[in-house]
């Protein structure tokens, strides 16, 4: 009696778990299966191998990640105390795990290699020779961009040189003929559209990171540092920087605007930040 | 042994594995109601960032400046939650705590090998916690730099915001303490492991949960000394002046610091050297107390578990070597990020060779759906939804996108929080009755099952979506944004499931300390289970085998053995 009442309990319990696995399994692939939804725009060339590759890597996680709950509810489903006879005495099988060890390290193994092409093709590679080079400063909370000017060299920066108050965020060396026509500008970078780019991230203070999500650029930017990234942006807009590094209690307002402006309008808004 | 009478050496400064056991799981505890209350203050912010309340402003006057939660104080929140969550609940609990009370037992032995050491340990970790607990009422509060202390932030002192003066110090006085203790706790249980097991039990008939301890304390022993070495040297900058992580020409705050000569990074190379591994010391505990609980109400042995106890040393040995998946957007050089990708993706096969293991002993068992086993198939379920997401975080040119986005934090707290959460769960509800001689409720148990796995699926699954959106962590507000703008609605949904499932550990904290004076009485073996803590009193007398030392003479997880006369052979049985 007692043991007929704790069977029927124990089906209803482990059908239920049952059917909760399968259901996470469904929702969660079906809301996933939406996920370009989430995923801002791309904008850059190497972004769209990113995004492919983001793509593929989902799949291959999604299945497996429906396949082990759907399994999970299939053995609460059938395997219960209401079976006749004692449980199934099978604790290995050497075949099986062969081939199930395999197939998942030749899965994982191969995403691997894809994964580091993709990687490889954009951060083992200098920008083009002809990229135009610029230079961004973190600081406690803002993004400090300078653009070389016509003679193509930034010139010397000291710490000493350093004023806040006026507005020499960076410490831009006078005395260097070189810094002469360099523009700066904060919180606002302009760039060029299809022509690529390399930018120069520094920091002047603590870790931040630039992040730029439509590019699927993020670099951190590190206090004694000069890490180069480079990247070819294919879309005219107004987008974001965003601090992707704790910094400090206004991180969350770290924030740049950013310009992708055709030739023409770059050429302009550069001569007219010169002027300034 | 004689057991001490007196109260201050029985219950306080006791030197029984199994009282210090039920002491860090009381630590731990604590931890988690104090670690929960935070994130869920966290998410009041989130959701609702400009809002007032002046109640909240009664009871913390500075970080609730005008009713309003400030940036800063959402940071220190941030801050406590990970370190408190991190170090004294998910390390603490499964490989502290029921390692302490379980592991001497399971090996048929009277005490763990250094009971003094032991003890000292166990006060060590608590006067860590006192110190982590203390930053929080100093002046500035507790520190904003997160629970990975990256310098240069960490290390300039309060001159580069508020609670990185007296509270970053405490805080890495804290952390210095744990990891001795850790480091102590880790000698004394691999010392235990090997020279204490009784007669007949050899390393391969040692319970997967013992394997796992002893893995997870030989990680430690080689993990815990690099953070300590980090955090002294972390302190000197602060204190002596040293620049171990401070490079040259740093102006913060208007102001010239007179350093040069060190590294930020080499600070995320020694913490994630730790940092990594650690990961690993939370879950493969968390990993052997499943596969324990799957056999034994499945009512089958643990499916090739040679091939588990493989599995768990690969684990833990290629963690040493993925630490720099951490740092693929730091600045490292981009090759070696490849090197570090690939040995990362190396290390998920282990690891899914454990679920694959874990789903073939189920299959064709019969099935006991206890609450125990209910959060052991837990574990699995979120050890796979955790894990899958890690494919795309090991490949650096899809991490450099999602790196410090929500999608990382809904990655970790799943399969590091949320997976090593429910084995202490299992272990529990499974063990109470032996640790204080009376069950836990099996209705509380599955009810506190039920709300917590769909509310914490509704809280870290939508997770995900801010990450692909974009949507940095740490950031006290997303409405600075134009592209996070959108996002709030979704902030809002999370902070609601939050709140439910934290409501919902009520019920837990309440079987707790209900079972433990009102609960049903348990008897030796009340599961029907077959390791050696099975075949004495629940609870067990202080000397635990008592005057005879048991002998074994099976393997661990002999459930239904062909014409045995049970479904479950205890590992002392007579050979046939």
């Amino acid at each position: 009696m007692e043991e007929s009442r704790k069977i029927s309990q124990g089906i209803g319990q482990a059908r239920a778990a049952a059917c909760f696995f399968w259901l996470l399994a469904v929702v969660t692939v079906a809301a996933f299966m939406v996920h370009p939804v989430w995923l801002p725009e791309v904008v850059s060339l190497h972004g769209v191998d990113v995004d492919r590759q983001m793509n593929i890597t989902f799949g291959v996680a999604g299945a497996a990640f429906f396949v082990a709950q759907v399994l999970l509810g299939c053995c609460l489903w059938r395997f219960g105390r209401w079976l006749p006879g004692p449980a199934l005495h099978w604790n290995e099988s050497p075949r099986l795990e062969v081939a199930w060890t395999l197939i998942t390290a030749v899965i994982f193994v191969g995403l691997g290699v894809q994964g580091s092409v993709i990687w490889a093709r954009t951060y083992l590679t200098e920008a083009p020779a002809d990229a135009m080079t610029l230079e961004v400063t973190g600081q406690q909370f803002a993004w400090n961009v300078r653009y070389p000017g016509p003679d193509g060299k930034f010139g010397r920066t000291r710490p000493d040189k350093v004023d806040d108050a006026a507005g020499n965020y960076i410490g831009l060396d006078d005395a260097d003929p070189a810094g002469q026509d360099d523009i700066t500008t904060q919180n606002i970078i302009a760039i060029p559209v299809n022509r690529p780019i390399r930018i120069i991230i520094r920091s002047r203070d603590v870790l931040h990171s630039f992040f730029v999500p439509v590019l699927r650029v993020k670099q951190d930017a590190v206090p004694g540092m000069g890490i180069p990234v480079h990247f070819t942006a294919t879309k005219t807009g107004e987008y974001e920087v965003a601090c992707a590094e704790l910094c400090g209690m206004q991180h969350y307002k770290m924030r740049a605007r950013f310009l992708v402006m055709t030739d023409s309008d770059f050429e302009k808004w550069l001569k007219a930040r010169a002027a300034q | 042994m004689e057991a001490h009478t007196s109260f201050l050496r029985r219950w306080v400064f006791s030197t029984d594995h199994k009282v210090i056991g039920i002491q860090y799981i009381l630590l731990g505890l604590f931890s988690a109601i104090f670690g929960t209350g935070l994130s869920m203050l966290m998410r009041l912010r989130l959701a609702w960032p400009d809002a007032h309340f002046p109640l909240l402003e009664k009871l913390m006057p500075t970080g609730f400046p005008g009713g309003t939660m400030s940036p800063e104080f959402y940071l220190a929140l941030l801050t406590i939650h990970g370190t408190i969550m991190v170090f004294f609940l998910l390390t603490t609990v499964p490989l502290s705590g029921f390692g302490n009370f379980l592991l001497p037992i399971q090996i048929g032995a009277r005490d763990m090998a250094f009971p003094v050491l032991n003890m000292l340990s166990f006060w060590t970790t608590f006067v860590a916690l006192l110190v982590l607990l203390a930053s929080l009422f100093v002046e500035g509060g507790a520190p904003i730099s997160g629970w990975t202390a990256y310098p240069p932030l960490s290390a300039l002192g309060k001159i580069a915001g508020p609670g990185l003066g007296t509270g970053q110090t405490l805080w890495l006085t804290s952390i210095g303490l744990f990891c001795a203790a850790s480091l102590l706790t880790a000698l004394n249980f691999l010392t235990t492991t090997l020279n204490m097991r009784a007669e007949g039990m050899s390393l391969m008939r040692m319970p997967l949960t013992v394997w796992a301890w002893f893995t997870a304390s030989a990680v430690a022993l080689l993990a815990f000394p690099v953070l300590l070495g980090g955090s002294i040297l972390l302190l000197l900058d602060r204190l002596a002046g040293t620049s171990f992580f401070l490079p040259a020409g740093i102006v913060v705050s208007s102001k010239i610091i007179t350093r040069s000569g060190g590294s930020p990074i080499l600070w995320q190379h020694l913490f994630w050297f730790f940092g990594h591994p650690e990961v690993y010391i939370i879950i493969i505990p968390g990993m052997g107390i499943t596969s324990h609980i799957l056999s034994t109400f499945a009512r089958k042995p643990v499916f090739a578990y040679k091939a588990m106890v493989l599995a768990i040393f690969s684990i833990g040995f290629i963690g040493f070597i993925v630490w720099g998946h951490h740092m693929f957007a730091s600045g490292m050089s981009p090759f070696v990020g490849m090197v570090f990708s690939m040995l990362t993706l190396t290390v998920g096969v282990p690891s899914a060779i454990k679920v694959f293991n874990w789903i073939a002993t189920l299959w064709g068992g019969r099935i006991r759906p206890t609450a125990a086993m209910l959060y052991s198939l837990g574990f699995v379920s979120f050890f796979v939804s955790g894990g899958v997401t890690g494919l795309l975080l090991a490949q650096p040119a899809i991490d450099v996108y999602f790196h410090d986005t929500y999608f990382v934090v809904a990655h970790f707290h799943i399969i590091m929080g949320l997976a090593a959460v429910f084995s202490i769960f299992a272990a529990l509800q499974f063990w109470f009755p032996k640790m204080f001689g009376r069950h836990m409720s099996e209705t509380l148990g599955k009810a506190h099952f039920w709300i917590t796995i769909v509310g914490v699926y509704s809280v870290f699954i939508p997770m995900h979506f801010l990450g692909m959106a974009g949507a940095p962590r740490r950031y006290a507000q997303f409405t600075e944004f134009t592209y996070l703008k959108s996002l709030q609605p979704l902030a809002i949904q999370i902070t609601w499931a939050a709140f439910i499932t934290g409501a919902a550990q009520l019920i837990l904290i309440f079987n707790i300390f209900r079972s433990m004076f009102f609960g049903r009485k348990a008897t030796e073996n009340p599961w029907e289970a077959t390791t050696l803590e099975w075949v004495i009193p629940s609870p067990p007398p202080h000397d635990n085998f008592g005057a005879v030392d048991p002998v074994v003479h099976h393997g661990p997880y002999e459930y239904s053995v062909p014409g045995a006369p049970t479904d479950f052979t205890m590992q002392t049985a007579p050979p046939q």
